[in-house]
């Protein structure tokens, strides 16, 4: 009984690691290979989920939402990076957090317009609603299941992307030293485009896989902004290794505060990141001391 | 570096100081209401000038201190009867001084990026904590039902409960804390610390200890902000927990940036700009359907300051009242 309610909290921490993962990675690539901190990375997640919203409504399954989906999110990263991000490449940080927060607003207020203020449910795709049983009492949920799994074959194609093919070399080279990927005549424009189409495209699937998991309501994307922040400063800015690790210590850290200190559960990973801040300044991964 | 302004723009401070004392004259509730938030946000936006633009320590969390220390004018005044100035002002400012020096420590150990996200986490820890629990009304916010008085023995000299007189004092608190700020940038510390801004490097090899220079102007900016906070939990009496928000931290990057980052007094003016338009974008008069969606608006504004307007009002304001001549402020 205990052990097995102990595995469902784990269960449930790496899940939410996971799903944690796909939106800091992206966060932890653009930061590290353009250099620009976007605090609008939540709003993409909360794209993404309301897109689910909306889509799932319409076609009546959210496989087909995914499908329809993921193009939309990678063209508005694309219009995203072209109108505004482009013109933060060799600005301070201050400009770009001030940017980017401008964003926030605007998405925020359009969500309003377009979906209400109210909490939207999206549902559990048929073929997924069912639980598989633990003992008599205790049963987990399919969905989560396939959640994890969808997160952890993204994570190796991501793994898989950056190490082996030569978009993820030119991602690498990017991170180690931008002027000498433009000196060797790579053409940085496109691939700025297309790490940051990547990034919301990470982050919006994140949002409409959580759909049916959490609810959808407005102002989801801050708080997830805010924990994906935690996560990079753990993990170190631009490691992808360290986003893992990271997130995966932050989930678990999350679900295991609900269970033993539900009073500050809330204040339980800013603990876990002072602790590590303390120890390693800028983070397990960081390669900046 | 000059942070004393040139005297033709002390000049215009000044008459712009004199300004705002005639605003009680008005009589008018409503600006003289907005007006007192303006100023106290001008004190807000000054302290984070002084971390981001002197010290070039970018901090994102500012707001907690602002919200904490008016949560602290919360937790010590009664529901009696009006609690002393003389020492709750003072107790609310070691309270954020304290909250100031522990986040101060461990954040000033980062740099660049993960001082940003660092000083938002902690910020972020604050809001949850009076989110969350119910030390103080929880998500509904506190209240504060009797401003505090300033008492000499049995004589009232001054109640924050009166608009008039909390206007004054806002007004004086701004002008002092603008002169005390001026002053401490002036002295050997404040030497050091723009020294930091410029190169660190430099300033440790020259054998300054420049992790407790940055964690003493953090803790500085933090208890200027408490102030702030502290004023502003007497205008309304209410203390939500947004004060503490994210947000909040953000709107004071933005009145710094539209006032003009690194001049100090540039920053006030940046407050009074930004709540400002605020107003303007929330006037169903002029912007009818649209000012129910005034915080795109806001948004929209907020891009377009960064983009086109890096300087900022104070960089305009001290070009324009150059002497010929003059030396182009950089």
């Amino acid at each position: 009984m205990d052990g097995l309610f102990f595995l469902i909290q784990t269960l449930n921490g790496i899940q939410y690691g996971l799903l944690l993962f796909l939106i800091a990675s992206g966060l932890s690539i653009v930061f590290g290979i353009m250099g620009v901190i976007n605090l609008a990375h939540g709003s993409f997640y909360m794209v993404g989920a309301y897109l689910a919203y909306s889509l799932t409504q319409w076609t009546g399954s959210l496989p087909l939402a995914l499908i329809l989906g993921i193009p939309m999110t990678i063209a508005l990263g694309f219009v995203i990076e072209r109108l505004f991000i482009i013109h933060l490449y060799h600005r301070d940080h201050l400009q770009q957090v001030l940017l980017t927060f401008g964003l926030i607003l605007i998405f925020n207020e359009l969500q309003q317009v377009i979906w209400g203020g109210d909490p939207l449910a999206v549902p559990v795709p048929e073929l997924l609603r069912g639980s598989v049983p633990l003992s008599d009492t205790l049963s987990y949920p399919v969905y989560r299941l396939f959640l994890s799994a969808v997160c952890l074959v993204l994570a190796g194609v991501m793994y898989f992307v950056i190490g082996h093919t030569r978009l993820g070399m030119r991602i690498r080279a990017g991170a180690a030293n931008r002027q000498m990927v433009e000196a060797l005549g790579i053409n940085v424009r496109l691939l700025y485009s297309v790490v940051f189409a990547i990034g919301v495209a990470l982050a919006s699937v994140a949002g409409m896989l959580a759909a049916p998991v959490e609810t959808v309501y407005p102002g989801m994307g801050e708080q997830v902004l805010i924990v994906c922040f935690v996560v990079v400063v753990i993990g170190g800015i631009g490691s992808i290794r360290g986003a893992f690790i990271g997130a995966i210590a932050i989930g678990l850290a999350d679900v295991y505060g609900q269970v033993f200190l539900p009073d500050i559960a809330s204040v339980a990973i800013y603990g876990l990141m002072a602790a590590i801040l303390l120890w390693r300044p800028a983070g397990l991964f960081g390669r900046d001391a | 570096m000059t942070v004393l302004p040139s005297k033709r723009v002390l000049v215009l401070l000044a008459l712009f100081a004199a300004a705002l004392a005639l605003v009680p004259l008005s009589g008018d509730k409503y600006w003289i209401k907005l007006v007192t938030r303006m100023m106290v946000l001008g004190i807000f936006a000054m302290s984070l000038d002084f971390i981001v633009g002197f010290t070039g320590l970018v901090s994102f969390g500012h707001a907690a201190f602002f919200g904490f220390s008016a949560y602290m004018l919360h937790l010590v005044s009664s529901e009696e009867e009006a609690v002393n100035l003389i020492w709750a002002l003072p107790a609310c400012l070691a309270a954020t001084g304290v909250l100031a020096a522990v986040v101060g420590a461990l954040s000033v150990r980062t740099r660049g990026i993960y001082f940003i996200m660092v000083t938002l986490a902690f910020a972020q820890m604050v809001f949850y904590f009076f989110h969350d629990s119910d030390i103080a009304g929880g998500s509904d916010g506190a209240f504060i039902y009797f401003p505090p008085a300033l008492m000499m023995g049995e004589w009232m000299a001054l109640d924050l409960g009166d608009r008039n007189a909390l206007y004054l004092f806002c007004l004086g608190s701004l002008v002092a804390l603008y002169a005390f700020l001026v002053v401490l940038l002036r002295s050997p510390f404040g030497q050091v610390i723009q020294g930091i801004k410029v190169n660190e490097h430099r300033m440790r090899a020259l054998g300054y200890n420049t992790y407790r220079y940055k964690w003493m102007a953090f803790v500085i900016a933090g208890v200027v902000g408490g102030y702030a906070g502290f004023l502003f939990g007497c205008i309304d009496g209410f203390v939500p927990p947004e004060l503490l928000s994210w947000r909040e931290s953000g709107l004071g990057l933005v009145m710094v940036t539209l006032g003009g980052i690194g001049t100090l007094f540039g920053p006030v003016f940046g407050a009074f700009a930004l709540l400002g338009v605020e107003e303007l974008l929330r006037d169903r008069h002029l912007f009818g359907a649209l000012a129910e969606h005034w915080q795109m608006m806001l948004g929209a504004f907020v891009i377009a300051v960064v983009l086109f307007m890096s300087n900022g009002i104070g960089g305009q304001v001290m070009r324009i009242v150059r002497r010929p001549g003059e030396e182009e402020p950089s």
